[in-house]
């Protein structure tokens, strides 16, 4: 086999999947339940961004007039049991969640996309080794062993449970991907590419990426949801958040107590929250699970 | 077989060993000192050479691992920091009675799912196969305390149907009603799990009702309920076997945030107990018993898998 016959290989079957992908997204943007989940996620991302403007309250107002207030026109979401506000203190505690899950999320899937591709192609004694210690790691649940690693380092540091959270993702999305480049490395184009003594790092990023990209995203999407569960999940027990900060499971762990007395509101707000924000990534994900029929 | 359930033994042991040297690093080598971290900022000179000779941190880091391995193996957990006292006396009655919760949510859990796996394969395509596969995975996007918390708020406070509480008071402890008491907890975690394990049932089912032995059960003239209940189950269940297993790691990190919400003195209110506290040892020997079940678990499901499942059972005696 020559130079050309190998390129118009790779070039024939790129040109196929590119009009696999342009389907692909046409039907993604036709699924009910995709623009669901997206306009649910507009509204938080937005939120997200403009809240400092949409709140009518600073996080730390405190109004002893109106304590555990339940809702009303002036406090739409009630007050908690320090006067504050609960309306605020939801829109104000979105920033932090979304822009912890999406960090987290971004560098699991980096470093696990790099692993993934590594396994995936070198096989062998490295993927091996490797291989045991993703087992390993995922014989411990992802809350332990955040909980433990947060513990050791002392962490109320968002930036640090970031971190935290993408290195416990990574063994997961290094093993999808894994197995998508163990099918992708037999195809011609990557035998095309090595006959053209293409650089490896040329072959692993240029050529194999793109098409392991379907579920790269998808993977994305449901670490995205599990990220926002477990970021939660940890400042709820206290973990990996500032003690106070204005944010949903913080704001659960300090009022949840008073349920029991029908102060509801201070703990109901922020839960919902939470569900609607996580259901709207999984409805995402769901939606483009279907259609990639991964 | 016999070479099989060895091999895959051999793995699940190197696996926890690999365990325990993650967790060892993860608590040795991160910055920070364990004494310090411990003691906090006050701490004088002496007080972090008495509590490092007191719990061997003075070793050389090698020798620390090895002997705290070797302890694992003789089941000694080591020594609470925070209590002084075994590890083992604090986790063993915490574990008693996390496996009375997990045993109960499992009851409920797996029927449960499994069912809601073949309705909606059963009705592939329509609205009620739409309401499990896509309701069961957003009701497992939420994470449990969330649902504890509304469960609670729910049946507990508004409608006073169930205890708020999962540990019944002193004077009542029959097994019904320490039964009752783990019911709204084990909804929490069922909410979670459900979803995953009716989403790999369905998928199996509906496998199972396209094939040809399928056809053939049909065209012999047997009813398609019967043909379902005959055939189909027996095929589809497989791989959920093997996905419930996978889903142990969930239940177990599930339980921390349950078992504090309804005040259960369990494994999860241990664990984080040892975090406030910054107990090392509790934490470390928490870890790896988790691990172990998941391990042993996951070891249980292979084996059960490769029996059941005559193809398996063939390529492996080959």
């Amino acid at each position: 086999m020559n130079d050309t016959t190998a390129t118009t290989i790779a070039n024939k079957s790129n040109l196929e999947r590119k009009t696999i992908r342009r389907e692909r997204v046409r039907l993604v943007l036709r699924d009910k339940t995709f623009l669901i989940g997206a306009l649910i996620l507009g509204i938080w991302l937005f939120i997200t961004v403009f809240g400092n403007f949409l709140a009518p309250h600073a996080a730390g107002d405190q109004d002893f007039q109106f304590v555990s207030k339940s809702p009303s026109l002036k406090f739409p979401f009630g007050t908690d049991s320090n006067g504050r506000d609960v309306f605020s203190r939801v829109i104000l505690g979105t920033r932090l969640i979304v822009v912890m899950a999406f960090s987290a999320t971004v560098l699991g899937t980096v470093l696990g996309t790099s692993l993934g591709l590594a396994t995936g192609y070198f096989k062998g004694k490295f993927d091996m080794i490797v291989m045991r210690l993703i087992e390993a790691v995922s014989a411990i649940p992802v809350l332990i062993i955040a909980l433990l690693a947060i513990a050791a380092l002392d962490g109320r540091s968002p930036t640090l449970t970031v971190i935290v959270i993408g290195f416990v993702f990574t063994p997961n999305i290094g093993r999808t991907v894994r197995a998508a480049v163990l099918g992708e490395s037999e195809l011609e184009y990557v035998a095309a590419a090595r006959l053209r003594t293409e650089r490896t790092r040329h072959i692993l990023f240029r050529e194999i990426l793109p098409n392991v990209l379907p579920p790269i995203i998808v993977e994305f999407t449901v670490r995205l949801g599990y990220a926002i569960f477990a970021i939660a999940t940890l400042s709820f027990l206290g973990a990996g958040v500032e003690y106070g900060s204005p944010n949903w499971g913080s704001q659960i762990a300090e009022n949840w107590g008073n349920i029991y007395s029908n102060v509801w509101w201070p703990t109901a707000f922020p839960a919902l929250a939470i569900a609607s924000l996580a259901v709207s990534i999984n409805l995402i994900s769901d939606s483009l699970l279907e259609i990639f029929e991964l | 077989m016999k070479r099989f359930i060895l091999q895959r033994l051999g793995l699940a042991v190197i696996t926890v060993f690999l365990v325990c040297v993650i967790v060892f690093f993860l608590t040795h080598i991160l910055p920070g000192d364990v004494a310090r971290q411990y003691l906090g900022r006050g701490a004088t000179e002496d007080d972090l050479r008495d509590f490092r000779r007191l719990f061997d941190l003075d070793k050389p880091l090698l020798t620390q691992l090895f002997s705290w391995i070797n302890d694992l193996i003789h089941f000694d957990l080591g020594q609470s920091m925070q209590y002084r006292g075994p590890v083992s006396e604090l986790l063993g009655p915490a574990i008693g009675y996390s496996s009375k919760l997990a045993a109960v949510a499992f009851l409920i859990i797996v029927p449960l799912s499994i069912a809601g796996g073949v309705l909606a394969a059963v009705n592939r395509g329509k609205k009620i196969d739409r309401a499990i596969t896509v309701g069961g995975l957003s009701a497992a996007v939420i994470p449990e305390f969330v649902w504890a918390i509304i469960l609670v708020l729910l049946f507990g406070v508004t409608f006073e149907i169930f205890p708020v509480t999962a540990f019944p008071g002193k004077g009542d402890k029959t097994v019904l009603n320490q039964i009752w008491h783990l019911v709204l907890p084990s909804i929490s975690l069922l909410l979670v799990l459900f979803g995953y394990i009716a989403r790999i049932t369905r998928a199996g089912v509906i496998e199972a009702l396209d094939s040809d032995y399928m056809r053939t059960a049909v065209l012999k003239g047997l009813t398609r309920r019967k043909a379902v209940i005959k055939h189909v189950l027996r095929n589809a269940l497989l791989p959920t076997i093997a996905v419930i297993a996978s889903q142990v790691p969930y239940l177990i990190g599930g339980l921390i945030a349950v078992e504090i919400v309804f005040n259960y003195p369990g494994f999860g209110t241990i664990l984080k107990g040892a975090v406030d506290a910054r107990d090392y040892s509790v934490l470390q020997a928490g870890v790896v018993v988790s691990s172990l079940v998941i391990v042993s678990f996951q070891l249980i499901a292979d084996i059960l898998f490769a029996v059941l499942n005559p193809r398996i059972r063939q390529k492996i005696s080959e």
